[in-house]
């Protein structure tokens, strides 16, 4: 047992070679795509909307396509089946957002500096609980916005839950909803931690014989 | 036997007079000159070319006068669709025109007008897609914004100027707007001299209205007093005739009365040579009398300022060619249509070349500034332009166009028109550099060539391709009276607005929450500030007492293209459009008492039905 914990903290301390840190470095730049870039699209296409009313979502702000004038549009359509208004200053996660995705990119940082396996294993357990959480909160945000409708809308529909990846017809408009750029960079980010631990793992696992040597030998 | 035999006899007789019947010829159905080959064209080539799929654009606009409808028909080439109409001197109900406070200030005590001639603003000789002016016959003249196709200002009564037939034309760089009297009569008005002293008495005007170059406001610029003619159409010089203005005449008899007759008997009227750069320096420097409030300048003592060019017969259109050299002057009464070299013009000029003088203003002698006479064929009206020196004319009485060459003087094809061609408009074919392509006849005459309805028929436009070397009649449409002049421009050069900015809205009425909406009341006026959206307008209940005046204003909050909105209140004649981004007020006395609806006029959601509200007017 004391030994397979030790052989456990010599993995976590050992130290990363140069690839796994250019990679957590990488994903620390990666994070910049999501100040500038959506991390969510919505289309929507009805035959009198033939190009299509759109709506970014940042990890800061709602942007509606044709300079907002989409936003407006949803919204207004919206109040015919009774669905709250799309409001900035109702999706919390916006307040809090923007400060996470820095801190993950100061903890990529570290790791980079740091470059020990126990650095990478901590940023991609932190990356996937932040990212694994804001994916179910919009998911739950798409479940609140279609079932919470208001009763006394002119027109009655069954609530319903707005694609989270893909298409659907909903009445007469056909929806998409894709990840955005700034998402794709997240997921990147996914893959160069994942990948930085893996090199930096096997590496590790590679040297066995230098390890006791290093203690001093048995 | 015998009866058998007469028998016989009769029917050898009958079928000898058949046979000499036959031989001999009977009248015809139909005219022989009625097959006409040249003009018909190839129906599915022309299908091809005119047709325009469903959701495909148009390559030109054309901006087509609505006669004495007072407006301008909208229309895409090649596809001759009519695809709007912007009211101008008349009410339009179908867009509000006229109903709202602004509209009706606009026209005034005036609910119609006899649209002429559009022009499309310039820059450099060539079409800008700015602004469109419009004259019509009472004097007035107005410009339509292209940027939102709406009439933006009407212009006049202008003082001293009656029957403002030979209007708009317009200056190579959107100087001017210039003006003319067709029915001469003393000035200013108010002035009444017999008829008999018409000749001495009558003045005759040309005027330049001056545009302002950033926003198009026109104001009074300076008029041109000249001999009682009838002058009836003109043109602006450009490239080598830049700075003068043409203007066509008939009645140079100044005759009075039957003047079908009286004013046909000379050979000759004239075109009037006005030099508009003289006539602008002349009123900057003071020169001219005030006149009914405007600088009036008298050719004879401003020597320069007008020469008059002879021309054969009572000619109706002036039109200078694309490089200014040619002024085509088309006598109606005539067969021919005559080309004037403008540089022998200003030789002419140069030289003292007079053969005399009308009222002191020189008359050019005409055989040393004509170049041809073109024999187009009977009754030549208008002469449009397209590239390479070709020129194509209206031939009225021929009930055909004729195309001709610049500097040749050959006519290389006719094509018969259905029927009576007035004007023809040609694809940007009076500017500097003309495409070709595309020719309108715009002809006064439709004789049921259409479905029949009724005695009241349609005028109409038909569609020429100019592409090739022979003209070929493509497209019949049917206008609405009456198309006189066209100007057609290529799409790209306009790029309209669909909605009208919130930010841009400084209307001081304007509101854009539900908020805001509501009914105040200052003694017995109301203030009612209406928010229009889909699908509801608010306040949907308006309380005034008998006798308020009642101010609605009314603002339609969407910016999204096409949800425009109506406000109809019934029994008060109220009627208002709205577009999206748009406020407008109505101004109106609530003399009846009574319960009235307003609801939503323009057809905009599916709720569009459950658009409305009550005006609750309490009695005394």
């Amino acid at each position: 047992m004391k030994r397979l914990l030790e052989r456990s903290h010599a993995l976590l301390t050992a130290p990363v070679g140069a690839t796994p840190r250019v990679l957590a470095l990488v994903a620390a730049l990666l994070i910049v795509p999501t100040y500038v870039a959506p991390l969510w699209n919505l289309t929507m296409f009805a035959p009198q909307y033939g190009d299509g009313l759109r709506l970014d979502i940042y990890s800061y702000k709602l942007e509606g396509g044709n300079h907002g004038q989409d936003l407006k549009e949803i919204n207004l359509l919206n109040h015919y089946i009774g669905m709250h208004d799309l409001a900035e200053e109702d999706f919390r996660e916006f307040k809090w957002m923007p400060f996470v995705l820095g801190g993950l990119a100061l903890v990529f940082l570290r790791a980079a500096v740091m470059g020990r396996v126990l650095d990478l294993l901590d940023s991609l357990v932190v990356f996937s609980y932040v990212g694994l959480f804001s994916l179910w909160s919009f998911g739950y945000k798409l479940y609140s916005y279609g079932h919470d409708l208001a009763p006394g809308a002119p027109v009655k529909i069954p609530p319903f839950m707005p694609p989270m990846i893909g298409g659907a017809q909903l009445a007469n408009f056909e929806v998409y909803s894709y990840p955005g750029l700034g998402s794709y960079a997240l997921f990147a980010v996914g893959f160069a931690l994942a990948a930085a631990l893996l090199l930096g793992v096997r590496a590790s696992l590679r040297r066995p014989a230098a390890a006791p040597v290093a203690r001093g030998g048995p | 036997m015998a009866d058998t035999k007469l028998w016989t006899r009769i029917a050898v007789a009958l079928a000898a007079v058949g046979t000499l019947a036959l031989a001999v010829g009977c009248p015809p159905s139909k005219p022989k000159g009625s097959k006409r080959p040249a003009g018909a064209s190839d129906i599915a080539v022309a299908a091809e070319k005119t047709y325009v799929p469903p959701g495909d654009l148009d390559e030109y606009y054309m901006f087509s006068s609505g006669g004495h409808s007072g407006q301008v028909f909208v229309y895409g080439i090649p596809s001759m669709r009519h695809i709007t109409t912007i009211p101008v001197f008349a009410p339009y109900s179908g867009t509000g025109y006229g109903f709202d406070d602004e509209t009706k200030a606009m026209l005034g005590n005036l609910t119609w007008g006899d649209v002429h001639h559009p022009a499309l603003s310039e820059t450099g000789g060539d079409y800008d897609g700015r602004w469109l002016f419009v004259n019509e016959m009472n004097g007035r003249v107005a410009r339509i914004d292209l940027r939102d196709f709406k009439t933006r200002q009407i212009f006049g009564p202008v003082p001293n100027i009656s029957g403002n037939h030979g209007s708009t034309f317009i200056t190579p760089n959107s100087e001017y707007v210039l003006m003319s009297s067709r029915f001469s009569i003393p000035i200013p008005k108010g002035k009444a001299v017999s008829i008999d002293r018409y000749a001495s008495e009558y003045k005759g005007v040309a005027a330049g209205l001056k545009i302002d170059p950033k926003t198009g406001q026109m104001s009074l610029g300076w008029q041109v007093l000249l001999p009682p003619f009838d002058w009836d159409l003109g043109d602006a010089g450009k490239k080598l005739s830049e700075g003068w203005f043409f203007l066509t005449c008939y009645n140079s008899e100044r005759a009075t009365g039957k003047l079908e007759v009286t004013a046909s008997q000379r050979d000759r009227d004239y075109i009037a040579a006005i030099d508009w750069r003289l006539a602008e320096k002349s009123a900057a420097e003071g020169k001219g009398e005030l006149i009914g409030g405007v600088k009036v300048l008298d050719p004879k003592t401003i020597p320069g300022l007008v020469y008059l060019m002879p021309c054969g017969k009572s000619p109706h259109g002036v039109d200078v060619s694309p490089d200014g050299k040619y002024v085509v002057g088309s006598g109606k009464l005539q067969g021919v249509t005559t080309a004037f070299n403008f540089e022998k013009v200003l030789t002419a000029i140069k030289n003292k070349d007079f053969a005399g003088d009308e009222d002191g203003i020189p008359v050019l002698k005409y055989e040393s500034i004509k170049d041809a006479e073109v024999p187009v064929g009977l009754g030549p009206l208008h002469t449009q332009f397209g590239p390479d020196g070709m020129a194509y004319t209206s031939l009225f009485v021929d009930s055909a166009l004729a195309k001709w060459k610049l500097g040749t003087w050959e006519v290389l094809d006719k094509v018969p028109m259905s029927y009576s061609t007035g004007h023809l408009a040609a694809a940007e074919g009076d500017t500097v550099s003309p495409d070709g392509k595309w020719l309108v006849g715009l002809n006064k005459l439709s004789h049921g060539r259409h479905l029949s309805v009724g005695p009241s028929q349609p005028e109409s436009s038909q569609l020429v391709d100019i592409s090739g070397d022979k003209m070929k009649l493509v497209y019949d449409a049917f206008t609405e009276p009456e198309p006189h002049y066209a100007q057609i421009i290529k799409a790209d050069k306009l790029k309209p607005i669909e909605v009208y900015p919130k930010e841009e809205n400084k209307h001081p009425l304007a509101i854009w929450d539900v908020k805001d909406a509501g009914v105040t009341r200052k003694g017995n006026e109301v203030l009612a500030k209406v928010v229009v959206v889909r699908s509801s307008m608010t306040p949907s209940l308006i309380e005034v007492n008998e006798g308020d005046t009642v101010k609605v204003a009314l603002t339609n909050i969407e910016q999204t293209t096409d949800e425009l909105h109506g406000f109809g209140l019934l029994d008060y004649n109220i009627n208002i459009v709205l577009d999206p981004g748009e406020t407008k007020t109505v101004t109106f006395k609530a003399d009846k008492p009574g319960v009235f609806p307003y609801y939503c006029t323009n057809f905009c959601s599916a709720l569009h039905q459950e658009m409305q509200g009550y005006l609750v007017v309490k009695p005394k």
